[in-house]
């Protein structure tokens, strides 16, 4: 038999990205194709990377390999392979991977990747599987192929009617070879695809049934609490467990390190029979740390230092003419400084992780958790184990937004279970989680720009200062080139601007920092966006028009703010007392543009009435999850511009909770209009993230609109604008 | 330790934890029920919201030895056997989750928003789940979802 051949030949072919096809059959059974697989007897021998099972029973399940945070993977992943084999979604399981080699190495959610990496590839595999499966009912049949068809999840005859389901058929299929090229259906037949779909999380979300990383169960489990110091980059120097060890039920205080790429730090860890011991027990210790002088990290001092950078030349980002002939020419220059702040990730289920480190060195871990791949990567490789000895349970995600891109919180305990020889479940309290970040960047802007005498711009720089995220990452960085993340868009959008020079300056921190939704971008498109605004009124000219003057080429720019004059029918005037403003970003994870509308309620507040997004997707895959992500970066968007972020003295946050760092409520939530530009075309965008960006540029435009007050620092109060 | 008895969903459940330990940590890892959420534990965030005696209370600041003998405790599994809650169906319709972790927290305000005031007004919604935070940001949706939940609690 050659089943073993071309099941082998199969997944080669659709190795292109370790995605793979197995079609429910053992490979115990080389020979014959008669075992049905199930999760418990699937044949790891074979190295291969099963994202559909079909069972002799007719059950279908479908694998999902990206973590689902509230982005919707969960359905819009499985619905690529369930399109092109013709299920409905009602017909198929789906079951989260955990960082298993078979999955390949992209099990991670992240830069708003998610549907577009995996559009191609995974369509593919479900075709495979129905042109595989039409095959072998036409074989049953003894009919050509061309008179099958497969539907919800069956094969049928058309001239004689007769139909097989899938489970019927799976042994016969999976004997046959693999095509090489399957036929994708025409995206004009999809069924799902393009559609709004419902997500099959959210029943287990209204029930209370999701299982999250925190609700993780293991027999004889007991639960952590961890001191660290809140001074970054202190050093434990020694503790007191005798105050911990008299709480009831607190068995263990044992030091634990915290890593997060170059950061390490350890703190104490208090184990005990339940979590509310563990947290009293922290209480209760008596410890003694070396600050190493980070204590006098402050908030002040650090500002100053990076407007003091400022001065430096910075390393080039990009650069068009010449920036420096022109603008030491120009007449009419115009300058700015814009700041913004470090924030929080503040994600709704703090971070947490249960690890059970068994007897026989066989390591069992639950994570609400970004990085699958990641955790299978590093965690071998620090502990000194193999990949195969661990197990992840990949749970739903309780907010990501970048924070459980880091595995600090795994590590942690990891490293405990280890010691102590017991299931244990590391839950950081919420004070830990907003106080010992990572954190995203500030970054600081220097603008510097010529108008010609008709009002266009001749000349522009945007120079950049900014502590690094790859410094907190990375051995050994290179400081003399520009840290990409850093600048990420500034160079890149689609106005023609003919003298052009971006740069970037290194700046030092002792906070660790990380990825937050959209990045950089929810900072640079603040000062860029703005800057470009205060351009335009300089220039006497309308802010879109004095955007669209720069786009004269075709671009998926100028066709957005196309689309977002006509919907916000910006050129309808206001009514007294309104203002609206008008912003896009164009970054890795995708482009978006927004039109806000406010109105001035004083002199010096104003309320946010409402939020037009548009988005370029070039293809959509669920486009009522495209809007609800939209509603989604639009309230984070908010959330940044005019929400406390993280202040520092005396070398820690100053920031403790939702009281001191709040985010916005039900109260606080304008409403939102969604178009989406999916016209077709080569590129996929991402969803994730760009609703974000545009968010406090078109906020603070529109604040510039209807009250003359021009922000260049986030954040700001809406109900004090001087402040 | 001392020991409890507790009705949670109509059930008894018996727990033996120190008088000053949160509701939350009781319902959650001695009742085994691991909707209620733990956000804060401040009483800041909503996500740990159960009912007590039909009154939304935060589970994370409310010690066990608070409740009295014939409290009754109802949690987000408690509020229906198939998701058949108007508050819940309405919540599909409206595919409010995201991330979904705050949810049980809404949806327990929610539920008592409705029985206090069955046709609330945006206001009313306001008053009621401005103690809830959502990081996703899924406040237009659990709006619109009130909305149609109180339509549904109508018609029927």
């Amino acid at each position: 038999m050659k089943n073993t051949v071309s099941r082998r030949k199969f997944l080669q072919y659709s190795g292109l990205t370790g995605a793979a096809l197995i079609l429910g059959v053992s490979g115990n059974n080389a020979s014959g194709a008669t075992t049905v697989a199930n999760l418990s007897n699937l044949d790891e021998g074979y190295n291969l990377s099963p994202y559909v099972i079909i069972e002799k029973s007719g059950k279908i399940t479908i694998f999902n390999t990206k973590p689902e945070m509230g982005q919707g993977t969960f359905q819009s992943i499985p619905a690529l392979i369930a399109e092109e084999l013709e299920l409905a979604p009602g017909q198929f399981t789906v079951l989260q991977t955990g960082g298993e080699k078979k999955f390949g190495n992209e099990q991670a959610a992240g830069g708003s990747y998610s549907v577009r990496s995996s559009y191609e590839t995974l369509r593919k595999v479900g075709a495979s599987a129905r042109e595989m499966l039409v095959s072998a009912a036409s074989k049953q049949w003894n009919v050509s192929e061309k008179e099958c068809y497969a539907e919800f999840g069956r094969i049928f005859h058309k001239p004689s009617g007769r139909s097989l389901g899938y489970g019927e058929l799976v042994e016969t299929a999976a004997t046959l070879e693999a095509p090489e090229n399957p036929r994708l259906k025409d995206p004009k037949d999809f069924r799902m695809l393009g559609k709004p779909s419902k997500r099959p999380d959210i029943p287990l979300k209204v029930s209370g049934k999701a299982v999250f990383g925190i609700d993780a169960e293991v027999p004889g489990m007991v639960y952590a609490s961890i001191e660290r110091c809140p001074v970054f980059g202190a050093a434990l120097t020694d503790f007191n467990p005798a105050g911990a060890l008299k709480v009831t039920g607190v068995e263990q205080v044992i030091p634990v390190e915290r890593v997060f790429g170059n950061y390490k730090t350890t703190g104490v860890a208090v184990v005990a029979a339940n979590y509310w011991a563990a947290l009293k027990g922290r209480k209760a210790l008596k410890i003694n740390w070396d600050y190493r002088g980070n204590e006098k990290f402050n908030s002040a001092d650090y500002t100053q230092y990076l407007r003091d950078l400022a001065a430096n030349e910075g390393i080039t980002d990009a650069s068009t003419g010449d920036f420096d002939a022109v603008y030491a020419a120009a007449a009419n220059k115009v300058e700015a400084f814009y700041e913004t702040p470090f924030v929080a990730h503040a994600t709704m289920e703090p971070m947490n992780c249960t690890a059970h480190w068994k007897e026989d060195n066989q390591l069992e871990i639950w994570a609400s958790t970004q990085v699958p791949s990641d955790i299978m990567n590093e965690i071998p490789a620090m502990f000194g184990i193999s990949a195969d000895d661990v197990t992840l349970h990949t749970c739903f995600n309780g907010g990501g937004f970048g924070r459980r891109l880091a595995i600090d919180f795994v590590v942690e305990a990891v490293s405990l279970s280890q010691k102590i020889r017991k299931p244990v479940k590391v839950i950081w309290t919420r004070e830990d989680d907003m106080q010992l970040g990572p954190f995203r960047p500030p970054t600081f802007s220097s603008f510097r720009a010529a108008l010609s005498p008709d009002g266009k711009l001749t000349a522009f720089q945007h120079k950049v200062i900014a502590p690094t995220i790859l410094s907190f990452l990375m051995p050994q960085q290179d400081k003399t080139k520009v840290d990409e993340p850093m600048v990420e868009g500034i160079s890149r959008q689609a106005y023609e601007i003919p003298n052009m020079k971006n740069t970037f300056v290194f700046a030092d921190c002792p906070a660790p920092l990380l990825w937050w939704r959209s990045v950089t971008s929810s900072t640079l498109a603040f000062s860029h966006e703005c800057f470009l605004d205060e351009l335009a009124h300089k220039a006497g000219k309308n802010p879109l028009d004095f955007r669209m003057e720069m786009l004269t080429k075709d671009s998926d720019t100028k066709r957005v703010l196309q689309k977002l004059r006509a919907v916000s029918n910006w050129d309808a005037p206001l009514p007294e007392g309104k203002g609206r403003g008008i912003a896009q970003w164009d970054f890795f994870a995708g482009l978006a543009g927004q039109v806000i509308e406010v109105t001035r309620l004083s002199d010096n507040s104003v309320r946010i009435d409402k939020v037009y997004v548009v988005i370029d997707l070039g293809t959509v895959v669920n486009p009522d999850t495209v809007k609800s992500q939209m509603e989604s970066a639009v309230v984070m968007g908010i959330s940044a511009a005019v929400k406390k972020g993280i202040t520092f003295a005396n070398g820690r946050a100053e920031q403790s909770n939702f009281h001191d760092s709040p985010v916005p409520r039900i109260t606080e939530s304008p409403e939102v209009v969604v178009h989406i530009l999916a016209e077709g075309g080569s590129t996929i965008k991402g969803v994730g993230e760009p609703g974000l960006p545009p968010v406090a540029p078109a906020l603070a435009n529109a604040i510039f609109n209807a009250t003359g007050i021009r922000l260049r620092k986030m954040p700001f109060d809406l109900d004090d604008l001087r402040g | 330790m001392t020991k409890y008895t507790l009705d949670i969903n109509g059930k008894k459940v018996q727990v033996e934890a120190e008088p000053d330990t949160p509701m939350l940590w009781v319902i959650r890892d001695y009742a085994g029920l691991k909707g209620t959420k733990f956000g804060c534990g401040v009483g800041l965030c909503g996500a740990c919201t159960v009912h007590l005696n039909g009154q939304p209370v935060r589970s994370c600041s409310t010690p066990v030895s608070d409740i009295k003998k014939n409290d009754k405790i109802t949690t987000i599994e408690g509020i229906s056997d198939n998701l058949d809650h108007v508050i819940q169906q309405a919540w599909i319709e409206e595919q409010v989750p995201q991330c979904g972790y705050c949810q049980s927290g809404q949806i327990m305000s929610a539920v008592a928003l409705l029985k206090a005031i069955p046709q609330p007004t945006d206001d009313d919604i306001d008053t009621y789940m401005s103690g809830n935070i959502c990081r996703c940001g899924t406040y237009n949706r659990m709006r619109k979802a009130i909305h149609r939940a109180a339509a549904m609690q109508k018609g029927k």
